[in-house]
């Protein structure tokens, strides 16, 4: 069957990839099955300058899934162009990188530079991030400012997919998404993190050194599903639905309320590979189901 | 051909769990699980997660590589909360997922002797390694335990090697462990390298001591990992010449002078 999508000028081979920050990039798993396979690789979040994150610990575990606070550890962009770009099937499976910055006139610079790599396919700014320099709210939370970084970067890179990931911490997450859709984004992703937080009464300490984290993994994806369709009936943009996809079920499950694609997360780290299993079962599932094509199937939800 | 990474073997394997055998207490056991193709380092790791487990718990778990044979791969696990409990009532015959070998384990030279220095479950990575050893007589161990030393994997190493074996039971035990372990690393010192694994207040106290000596020494640290492949950065622990590292690809073993404990 075919499960190729098109992503408003990003076109999949299937609409399986792999969510930032769980797949390192991309070349951490290439043992364990073929990168090429994959509807999209999505790397790590990249800054302009490296960065060395938060104390350890910074992961716990929860029930059906996880909370981090790795913050943003990554060996910069030069260093991800030079070192690790190259050795990534980019010319048979899309490539996107992941943008994180403090500002929007970095996340200006670095879309620029990313903007102008061949190999990259399409730029996914994670919006989502604290500690942002934006009248002090995160860019994610507030319409205005989200729109503001996603022009920013629009203008920094006219000629490549931008795909703007958004956050659920937020109350509407209906009017975050027209925001950036009205300020050029091509493609919305979500969701990040949930904040969340977990505690150790013997110790009386925090679990993770930066006290509180992200949330992921199964727990999440009744939260995400619901965002994604609520995000799916007020967008014309494609919108990637994410947050604890474990199977080629939990994957329909976003197509249908309305997601173009998905991205796998969490669920690398329960088997890694997992997510090139979820590419062969999509189609199985599908013909099982009776669907005849992705397309039809999308959005195909019945409310009463 | 291109320039990319080509598709390697697959190293996560379904594997048949074979057996389990407890080691006369409830909290101990070794599961004997089908063997894998590939070979392995001692010091370095496998991640097990059986599929049973579904949704909960998420991660799987790490193990050191205790022993493996044509017959079986040996992993040896102390129960300390739900994972480590879920996998000691594993079912014979069940299928455990399971990938390795993972990360660096300890450089080794059949010409040179080492000290090994062993807290508790830091036993296991060392069960292969000596009785595997061609010359065992290179090889001693002082190995710290605080449950009865019949719970732990110690009788079965070679006779030719030079064993020890100290309980700890209270804050005085360990004080007087500590003292010991710092007599044996100055009285080592360059004769070889020492190889440590073992908790982290264990591993402090080595660390402390080989630094002040100089003595050449490589030690295993354990930290919460959730992938195993140098993927999510939930592992690192620090280093002098590199900061935060992902310990699960750059170690679990690491030469004491790179550790920042
Ligand atoms: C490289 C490596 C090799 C290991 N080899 C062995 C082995 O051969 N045999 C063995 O029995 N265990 C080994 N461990 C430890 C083992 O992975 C943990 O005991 C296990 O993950 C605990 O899971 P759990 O669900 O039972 O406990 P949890 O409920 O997850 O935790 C129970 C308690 O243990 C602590 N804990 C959990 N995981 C770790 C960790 N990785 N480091 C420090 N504290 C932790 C928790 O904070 C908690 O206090 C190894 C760990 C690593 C990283
Ligand atoms: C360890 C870890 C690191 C992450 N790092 C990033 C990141 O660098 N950039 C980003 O946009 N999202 C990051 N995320 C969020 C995921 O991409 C994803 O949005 C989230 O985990 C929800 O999906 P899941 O439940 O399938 O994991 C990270 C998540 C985890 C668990
Ligand atoms: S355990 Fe995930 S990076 Fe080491």
């Amino acid at each position: 069957m075919n499960t190729s999508v098109d992503l408003g000028g990003l076109r999949l081979k299937n609409p399986i990839m792999s969510a930032s920050g769980t797949f390192g990039y991309g070349l951490e798993f290439a043992p364990y099955g073929d990168l090429q396979k994959l509807g999209a690789i999505v790397v790590k979040g990249l800054s302009l300058q490296p960065r060395s994150g938060n104390p350890p610990p910074r992961i716990t575990e929860t029930p059906c899934g996880m909370l981090n606070a790795i913050g943003l550890q990554n060996v910069g962009v030069e260093k991800f162009l030079r070192e690790k770009l190259p050795f990534l099937p980019a010319d048979k499976t899309p490539v996107i990188a992941n943008l994180y910055a403090q500002g929007a006139g970095e996340f200006a610079e670095l879309a620029a530079i990313l903007g102008d790599e061949p190999k990259v396919s399409a730029l996914e700014i994670n919006i989502s991030c604290p500690n942002v320099r934006c009248g002090g709210v995160q860019f994610g939370q507030d319409p205005e400012a989200a729109a503001f970084v996603t022009r920013q970067v629009r203008r920094a890179c006219p000629d490549k997919p931008l795909i703007i990931k958004l956050s659920p911490n937020v109350t509407d997450i209906r009017v975050i998404a027209r925001s950036v859709q009205e300020a050029g984004a091509d493609i919305i992703s979500l969701i990040n993190t949930l904040g969340g937080m977990a505690v150790d009464i013997h110790s009386r300490k925090p679990r993770l050194a930066n006290t509180v984290g992200g949330l992921s993994g199964p727990a999440v994806k009744p939260v995400a599903l619901k965002m994604v369709y609520e995000v799916c009936g007020v967008v014309d943009i494609p919108v990637i639905g994410l947050g604890g996809i474990c199977s080629a079920r939990d994957a329909l499950e976003f197509i249908m309320v309305g997601a173009h694609a998905v991205q796998i997360g969490t669920a690398n780290f329960m088997r890694p590979d997992l997510i090139f299993d979820l590419v062969d079962e999509l189609p199985v599932l599908l013909a099982e189901l009776g669907v005849e094509s992705l397309e039809k199937f999308r959005g195909s939800l019945e409310t009463a | 051909m291109h320039n990319t990474c080509q598709t390697k073997s697959r190293f996560c394997d379904r594997v048949r769990l074979l057996g389990l055998d407890f080691a006369g207490h409830p909290d101990f056991v070794h599961l004997y699980l089908e063997p894998p193709s590939w070979d392995y380092t001692p010091g370095q790791f496998v991640m097990l997660r059986p599929e049973i487990w579904v949704q909960d718990p998420i991660w799987p778990r790490p193990f050191s590589i205790c022993e493996k044979t044509p017959e079986y791969m040996r992993i040896f696990v102390q129960v300390v909360g739900r994972g480590t409990s879920l996998l000691s009532s594993a079912v014979p015959d069940s299928e455990i997922n399971m990938w390795g070998p993972l990360g660096r384990g300890f450089r080794l030279s059949l010409d040179k002797r080492y000290l090994i220095l062993a807290g508790g479950m830091g036993i296991a990575p060392f069960v292969g390694l000596c009785k595997e050893h061609p010359y065992p007589g290179k090889l001693s161990l002082i190995f710290g335990h605080r449950m009865d030393r019949s719970c732990y994997p110690f009788d079965e190493l070679p006779g030719e090697m030079q064993r020890q074996s100290m309980r700890q039971t209270n804050q005085e035990d360990m004080e007087h462990f500590g003292r010991v372990l710092q007599e044996q690393i100055a009285r080592f010192a360059f004769k070889g390298e020492i190889l440590a694994c073992g908790p982290m207040p264990f591993l402090q106290v080595v660390h402390k001591h080989v630094l002040e000596t100089g003595a050449p020494a490589q030690l295993s640290v354990e930290t919460r990992m959730a992938c195993g492949v140098g993927a999510c950065l939930g592992c690192v622990v620090e280093t002098r010449s590199q900061g935060l590292v992902q310990s699960c690809v750059q170690g679990p073993v690491f030469d004491a002078g790179e550790l920042v404990l």
